[in-house]
């Protein structure tokens, strides 16, 4: 159903590649690399998405850490399955120290993304690494809370989160995940 | 066959009784416009669909929403046979709507974002779970027809 968005080379620089092919060295090969288009990923976030996710985010960022610690506690409660993660903790009911605690770190880690929208992949690589190699959380866990953080998002700010600021949050939470799951295999 | 208790029976009569049935509707059919385009497919006959505000405006949207809370509500007088009540509504779906039920999902979670910003502090994480879970059982069931 997406299109890929094609690479749209112009003439000119059709002809540059051309002429410049002939010369077959490695360093002409790494310059004919940098004047390809780049290709965007698919339902990657605009100018205007990224525009209306730090709006929000500054907002809401006060209570970020009400945010995160009520958006576990949802999912803790609405997708039991997710409690397999957390058997460590000695209380897993809403609102308990361990997940307001858990909650705050979740909600550090979006802000950290927010702050690093241009380029999510690189700027969360520590987390990815985490994620992949120490967690090992099945990435559609990520999809869950993400689904959780945006039902409080609307609960708290009813008038703010529009359905225009709905799909900027949704594509971004949709790329943070990606990220988080780069590393995995 | 479901089995619901009686906290999730009760709750999720009260979510209906609270929530105002012509604005509900609209709000998340249009969400689920805005949030997801490509379900924008299905409604061709719409007409002005392009961009945000030109569907949150758009009658046949509005009219719509009624609708699928109209089918909503035919689910929660039949809780104890909700695939039986709708086999009509999965053939209808399945056959000349042809809708890929992938998108029944995405109505669904819009509807449950709309109830949580309608209801605010009272759709606690049980409300949430029970209203999940009815709208978990209409899904499967609109889906049961399906080959």
């Amino acid at each position: 159903m997406e299109r890929l968005q094609s690479a749209r080379i112009s003439l000119g620089r059709w002809v540059c590649l051309w002429a410049v092919s002939c010369i077959k060295t490695p360093q002409m090969f790494a310059f004919i690399e940098t004047l390809k288009p780049k290709r965007r990923l698919k339902m990657s976030l605009s100018a205007k998405d990224k525009a209306a996710v730090k709006a929000f985010w500054a907002k809401v960022s006060g209570q970020a850490d009400a945010i995160g610690s009520d958006a576990l506690s949802r999912m803790l409660v609405v997708y039991p399955q997710t409690k397999t993660y957390f058997a460590h903790w000695k209380d897993l009911s809403p609102g308990s120290a361990p997940v307001m605690k858990h909650g705050k770190t979740v909600m550090g880690g979006i802000a950290d993304a927010v702050g690093k929208i241009d380029d999510i992949s690189s700027g969360l690589l520590n987390l990815s690494e985490l994620h992949a190699f120490t967690l090992r959380v099945d990435p559609t866990n990520f999809k869950i809370l993400s689904h959780n953080i945006l039902v409080v998002m609307a609960m708290m700010f009813p008038q703010d989160f529009t359905p225009e600021v709905h799909v900027a949050l949704d594509k971004f939470l949709a790329a943070v995940s990606l990220a988080l799951s780069e590393k995995y295999r | 066959m479901v089995k619901w208790s009686d906290f999730e029976r009760a709750t999720i009569q009260d979510i209906f009784s609270k929530i105002d049935k012509d604005v509900v509707g609209q709000a998340a059919l249009a969400r689920c416009l805005i949030v997801y385009p490509w379900t924008q497919r299905y409604f061709g006959s719409f007409g002005n669909l392009y961009n945000a505000a030109a569907i949150t405006s758009n009658p046949k949207v509005a009219a719509h929403g009624k609708v699928v809370i109209g089918g909503l509500e035919k689910a929660l007088q039949n809780m104890d046979n909700i695939k039986q009540a709708y086999t009509d509504l999965s053939v209808l779906h399945s056959e000349k709507l042809q809708v890929d039920p992938d998108n029944f999902k995405l109505l669904a979670d819009c509807l449950t974002i709309v109830v949580a910003s309608n209801l605010g502090i009272s759709f606690t994480p049980e409300v949430q779970a029970a209203f999940q879970k009815f709208l978990d059982v209409v899904v499967a069931a609109l889906r049961k027809q399906y080959y």
